[in-house]
């Protein structure tokens, strides 16, 4: 399996504390991964470096087959480039509707002057109605984002994510104030998404990561404490010491 | 989404209809065409009015639907209005001159003539050269690229340097009032060659039209003001509307969002910045010759501050709100300033509203402000029972707005 993201000897330090330590590993081009780790492991941080939004002081991190540094492109860029972000709480466009907030994250070109001339096609509202019903929204298309509950906008961003086509998606916590139903509906979209593309799951609920069956990267104090199946990293000394053993 | 534009729009035709109607009746009532029931100086404001009404557009949609509060965009305004400015006072100047030297013995050299519209012009200020940015001052159609040029020039390049290094929110707000301030006090003095706080006077005389009466040319002016005005809201619903619209909208609400999504939002914040600048910079253009006059008090810091007023009472995020506000408030600040406003007699103390225009101003700008954030146009809206999602009051600024209340609280 070739690597679809190569992070490679990433360190980070904010005001002299080190957030991320000497951190490598990789991920394959249709990968379920999960990432777990104490508050303050660097998780986050390592998901802002892959999307551009904190520069590493060294290290490489390379996307793709071409492997292109994404260390030199801009938010917008990478996103181009096809590395998808959902964050842990819903951010929707609220004051627009389903509809609009769909069809800008659809994969089009960006630049101001083709988004300037852009309008939609016949293809295109089709393909969004279709997004919309994927994730439960089909009746909601014209109402605005705002209106949404919780549950329903976190399914918005996650259809906004699928518009995107990333090859990369970081999840940030999806879990996070689900129902068990809801976690359910949720393990089972990874787990399908993954088998196209590269999926990181950010997760701090153990039963979550145990529902997504896949291998495990423990992070901590900036680095790789461990890396294999749930069942073989919590069998490991050092992350039962740091992680599992609290409380 | 199969229906055409304006079925989608409606308020687009009916703010065409009603601008049609207004200028109609104006001219009906004019001097040169009608009636003779309006002066032509209030023909003349009412066309000004057209112009400001404009440039709120602009100012509507970098600050309304981008969140970018810019305090730059009168500067822009006033730099067409310069612009426009000295081609009709170079040129109007050298009929004069010609008509002058036409009674000499010998017929005027060129060099004569440039000499007598030089000493002319800058007779007020002490010099009778022409400096060098009168270059193409004798030739309309430069006079008119500059217009366009200078400002989205000046505006492109501040720009770029403010958007790239992301100064966001007051920040970039004071920054662009810096940019305003120094571009005034550079214009007051005389070195600059635009005749320091002299300023251009006599624009209100079109040259090669000295035939027409100033009550004719009211009329055309404000027939261009409206047309202007018309295809500069045309032009605006189009591009809001669309996928830009939305793109300029979410970049206001959560622009880190809009950046993981793919759009680079320095690059929209400056596409957009430099046309409005465009925008406000045609619009000073069409006021200029109007109003008569321009002199570096025209972009002091304070007219970008009025510009935002305007648009906030008028109703921020939506066009016709814009027009409303512009029109409304410019309109009641020339009655009380008029002298026209009767005076309120307290017994104490008697309330003169030249004086007292201004706290009244400022008062309804901060009521609108708190209790009534969506302006003018919001009536419009509970009229037409059009919802937004309730945030029961609570302003969420630029980089909330795109989260739930509660969760912002947090």
């Amino acid at each position: 399996m070739s690597a679809l993201l190569e992070v490679s000897g990433v360190s980070v330090t904010f005001d002299g504390f080190r957030a991320i330590n000497n951190l490598s590993f990789n991920i394959g081009t249709q990968e379920l991964r999960a990432i777990i780790g104490p508050n303050g492991a660097g998780k986050t941080t390592f998901m802002d470096i892959v999307t551009g939004k904190t520069r590493p002081d060294e290290g490489s991190v390379t996307f793709g087959e071409r492997s292109v540094s994404l260390l030199s492109l801009s938010e917008a860029q990478i996103a181009q480039a096809g590395v998808g972000r959902k964050f842990q709480r819903p951010t929707v466009f609220e004051d627009q509707t389903v509809f609009d907030n769909l069809m800008m994250a659809l994969k089009k070109p960006r630049s101001p002057f083709a988004v300037l001339l852009f309008r939609p096609a016949k293809v295109d509202a089709e393909r969004v109605a279709e997004l919309a019903a994927e994730v439960g929204l089909r009746d909601h298309l014209d109402r605005k984002s705002g209106e949404l509950s919780h549950g329903q906008k976190q399914w918005l961003e996650i259809g906004m994510l699928l518009a995107q086509e990333p090859r990369l998606l970081l999840v940030d916590e999806p879990a996070a104030g689900m129902t068990l139903a809801e976690r359910e509906h949720t393990t089972a979209l990874l787990v399908e998404m993954a088998r196209t593309r590269a999926v990181v799951v950010v997760e701090h609920d153990m039963e979550f990561v145990r529902r997504l069956n896949c291998k495990v990267t423990v992070l901590h104090e900036g680095s790789v404490l461990a890396e294999g199946s749930l069942d073989h990293v919590t069998k490991n000394p050092a992350v039962i010491e740091v992680y599992l053993g609290r409380g | 989404m199969k229906q055409g534009f304006f079925a989608r729009n409606p308020s687009v035709l009916v703010f065409l209809a009603l601008l049609a109607l207004f200028t109609l009746g104006v001219t009906l009532l004019s001097h040169a065409y009608g009636t003779s029931f309006l002066s032509t100086s209030f023909v003349k404001t009412l066309g000004k009015t057209l112009c400001l009404c404009l440039v709120a557009l602009a100012m509507d949609l970098v600050w309304g639907y981008m969140g970018i509060l810019s305090l730059g965009h009168m500067a822009f305004f006033a730099l067409g209005g310069y612009m426009i400015g000295m081609w009709l006072m170079y040129a109007r100047t050298e009929e004069i001159v010609v008509q002058a030297l036409a009674n000499a013995p010998l017929p005027a050299t060129p060099q004569e003539i440039a000499d007598g519209v030089a000493t002319q012009i800058f007779g007020v200020v002490g010099g009778a050269d022409l400096p060098a940015v009168w270059t193409f001052a004798g030739s309309l159609p430069a006079q008119l690229v500059l217009v366009v040029a200078v400002p989205g020039l000046l505006a492109l390049a501040f720009g770029w340097l403010a958007f790239r290094s992301r100064v966001t929110g007051v920040y970039l707000s004071i920054l662009t009032q810096a940019m305003t301030l120094a571009l005034a006090l550079y214009l007051y003095q005389n070195d600059s060659g635009l005749r320091g706080n002299n300023g251009l006077s006599g624009l209100q005389n079109i040259p090669g039209l000295g035939g027409v009466s100033q009550d004719a040319l009211s009329v055309w002016f404000l027939w261009a003001s409206a047309a202007a005005l018309a295809l500069g809201y045309l032009i605006a619903a189009w591009v809001v509307s669309g996928k830009f619209g939305s793109v300029m909208r979410a970049i206001r609400d959560d622009e880190q969002r809009v950046r993981f999504l793919g759009y680079s939002v320095e690059g929209y914040k400056l596409f957009v910045f430099t046309v409005t600048a465009i925008v406000a910079a045609i619009a000073g253009a069409l006021y200029y010759p109007q109003a008569g006059i321009i002199n570096p008090a025209e972009l002091a810091p304070i007219a970008s501050i009025y510009l935002a007023v305007w648009v906030a009472i008028g109703g921020r995020g939506r066009l016709y709100g814009a027009v409303i506000g512009a029109a409304f408030v410019s309109l009641l600040s020339t009655w009380f300033t008029g002298g026209r406003a009767p005076s309120i007699d307290l017994g104490v103390y008697i309330i003169q509203w030249v004086d007292w225009w201004q706290i009244l101003l400022g008062l309804s700008f901060v009521l609108v402000t708190l209790f009534a954030p969506q302006g003018i146009g919001g009536l419009i809206d509970w009229a037409a029972g059009l919802r937004h999602p309730s945030r029961r009051g609570a302003a969420l600024g630029p980089n909330d707005g795109a989260l739930q209340e509660k969760e912002a609280t947090e």
